[in-house]
């Protein structure tokens, strides 16, 4: 982890609340895909968790949804702006268990992440199919930039609106030797009920510090409590023990 | 040369800045970012005798200038404390420590501060009485003085290390209280531990913490702490740690007029990492600006109004 002030280059709208930021900075202390950094806002208390969507020689790219008066604030940033950030936290996902054909599933906002990782995937010569699932065809995001890193993609809407109807389960490959799973929570218990094979889930907790020290962020896993900022966000399928 | 030393409870400290329990964890992730020997001391994450998963999540909401939390005690029990991180700590920490102990009953608190007396690498003992009682109908320790002075006289009766009795805020008389835990024996008091609050979330109409209530913490209670240490300071003969939104050199010395002889940082550790380093670095200059030679002359420094009825 490191402390570094980036400088905001783009700040643009991919949606009608999404938005990707571009930042100019040291972007050494991201080591793997699946991280995430801790945003300073001015006159707000908690920083904010946002995974990192790309980075790579000085430019760390975010893509956030405005939900709240914290993201509202960070949309209207301009470029230029200056904003201080935690770099470099959380485990990533772990690229070396993904086998030929890995599968990536992303919903809504926890698509991002899954850029860098198909971006280290393809670079290591796999095989990436990427699943990425929205509500409706206007909130459908990244689409081509998935496809011309070089992956299948496929997108799914909840109502149909674009692509294949349904959720990201519903439009599982069959061949896949591994998934990374990122999204909301009943996406990816939909996942981790329909999925054979083994795979990684990142998920999500409101935090206090994000480096592991208040440990407000704790999920229960098959070893008793881990903390999903410092032990995750990334935890394999076997470590969780969902009800389902 | 700025003299930032003081003296808590005979143990002599390079300078008042401590690092509150349950903010800095043991102080491993801390370590990995800057020489933590700079500090006073640290207060390690609050202690129990069983080791405790706390409370369901979301355990953390923000506030106008806070927090809250109710991780509810999370920690690995007294007994992995003791045979893993105090151990690792010592590969990192070489001042005295201070360790924060929790409990749900007197038994608990004596077995668990007997333990820890028995650790070389420990300095003092802070005794978090915020806690419920179980036998005493869940009503927190801290909010009775006579409950607060049975943990007290029990844990003095076992021990030899200085015991600090860390305070409650959500009392109307937080004077009886301190008075009470001085009158058993107690080395010291600390205050203030978390304000008891909660947030609703506006969309779901539900509290944002799983725990529907939580402590508050950082800035926002700046002012009840001080107020608070103020009042202990003036009617207690032992030293008096203060805490409670302290961010800065300056609130450090506030804090010190107010009657502290140390300052504990809590939340502030979280937004900014190096909150207790930047404090020590700032203090010799904001000692200068305030016409400061020694840091420990201000301790309870401020001279209050007549009041007039
Ligand atoms: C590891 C991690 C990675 C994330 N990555 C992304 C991402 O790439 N893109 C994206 O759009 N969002 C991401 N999120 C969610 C994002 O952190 C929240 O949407 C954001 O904090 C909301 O802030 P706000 O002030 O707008 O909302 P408010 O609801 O006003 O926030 C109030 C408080 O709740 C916290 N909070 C609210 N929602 C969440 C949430 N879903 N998760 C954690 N804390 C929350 C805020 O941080 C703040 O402390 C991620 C969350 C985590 C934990
Ligand atoms: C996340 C969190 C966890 C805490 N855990 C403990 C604890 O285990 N024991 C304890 O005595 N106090 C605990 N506290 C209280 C702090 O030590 C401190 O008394 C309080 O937060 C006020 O100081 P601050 O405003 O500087 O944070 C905790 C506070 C926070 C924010
Ligand atoms: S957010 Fe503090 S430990 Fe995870």
């Amino acid at each position: 982890m490191r402390d570094i002030t980036f400088e905001i280059s783009e700040n643009v709208p991919l949606t009608a609340n999404v938005r990707r930021m571009r930042l100019y900075g040291d972007t050494a202390d991201i080591t793997r895909a699946g991280q995430f950094v801790n945003v300073r806002l001015d006159g707000f208390y908690l920083r904010r968790p946002i995974s990192v969507c790309d980075a790579e020689n000085g430019v760390l790219t975010l893509i956030y949804k405005c939900v709240g008066a914290g993201t509202e604030r960070m949309s209207r940033m301009r470029t230029g702006e200056r904003l201080n950030v935690l770099t470099g936290l959380g485990n990533g996902y772990d690229i070396s268990l993904s086998g030929r054909r890995p599968l990536l599933l992303g919903g809504g906002v926890g698509v991002p992440p899954l850029y860098l990782l198909a971006k280290k995937l393809l670079a290591e010569g796999k095989d990436v199919s990427a699943v990425i699932g929205f509500n409706t065809a206007a909130e459908v995001f990244y689409e081509k930039e998935f496809a011309s890193l070089g992956c299948s993609v496929t997108v799914t809407t909840a109502d149909g609106s674009y692509g294949t109807k349904g959720f990201v389960t519903d439009a599982l490959p069959e061949d896949a030797t591994y998934f990374y799973a990122c999204g909301p929570m009943p996406m990816l218990k939909a996942v981790y009920a329909k999925t054979d094979i083994s795979g990684e889930f990142s998920l999500e907790e409101r935090m206090g510090c994000g480096f592991g020290v208040c440990v407000g962020c704790t999920c229960k896993t098959v070893t008793g409590g881990k903390r999903i900022c410092k032990d995750g966000p990334v935890f394999k399928k076997e470590e969780l023990e969902w009800q389902i | 040369m700025a003299d930032l030393s003081v003296e808590l409870c005979g143990i002599k400290l390079d300078n008042p800045v401590i690092p509150a329990s349950g903010t800095f964890g043991f102080g491993a992730e801390f370590a990995e970012l800057y020489d933590i020997n700079v500090l006073g001391t640290f207060s390690f994450k609050g202690t129990t005798r069983q080791p405790r998963f706390g409370n369901p999540t979301p355990r953390i909401a923000e506030c106008p200038a806070g927090m809250l939390n109710s991780v509810g005690l999370q920690n690995p029990g007294v007994e992995h404390v003791i045979a893993e991180e105090l151990p690792r700590m010592k590969t990192y920490f070489c001042k005295p420590v201070m360790a924060n102990v929790s409990g749900f009953s007197v038994e608990d608190y004596a077995y668990t501060c007997a333990l820890l007396d028995a650790q070389d690498q420990i300095g003092w003992i802070e005794l978090n009485v915020s806690c419920p009682n179980v036998h005493g109908g869940g009503m927190s320790f801290g909010t009775d003085p006579e409950a607060a002075a049975g943990v007290v006289r029990a844990v003095k009766a076992i021990t030899k290390k200085p015991i600090i009795v860390k305070l409650s805020p959500n009392v109307t008389d937080i004077v009886a209280v301190a008075l009470a835990c001085e009158k058993a024996g107690a080395d010291g008091i600390s205050l203030i531990n978390t304000l008891l609050g909660m947030r609703i979330d506006l969309k779901t109409r539900r509290p944002v913490l799983a725990n529907n209530t939580g402590g508050l913490s950082g800035p926002a209670v700046f002012p009840v702490a001080l107020r608070m240490v103020w009042q202990v300071a003036h009617a207690v003969d032992i030293p008096v740690v203060g805490m409670g939104g302290v961010s800065s050199a300056d609130d450090m010395i506030e804090m010190m007029l107010a009657g502290a002889t140390a300052v504990e940082v809590g939340a502030a550790n979280l937004v900014d990492p190096y909150a207790c380093r930047d404090i020590i670095n700032e203090l010799p200059e904001t000692m200068r600006k305030y016409k400061i030679e020694k840091l420990s002359d201000i301790i309870k420094g401020a001279n209050s109004w007549e009041k007039t009825l």
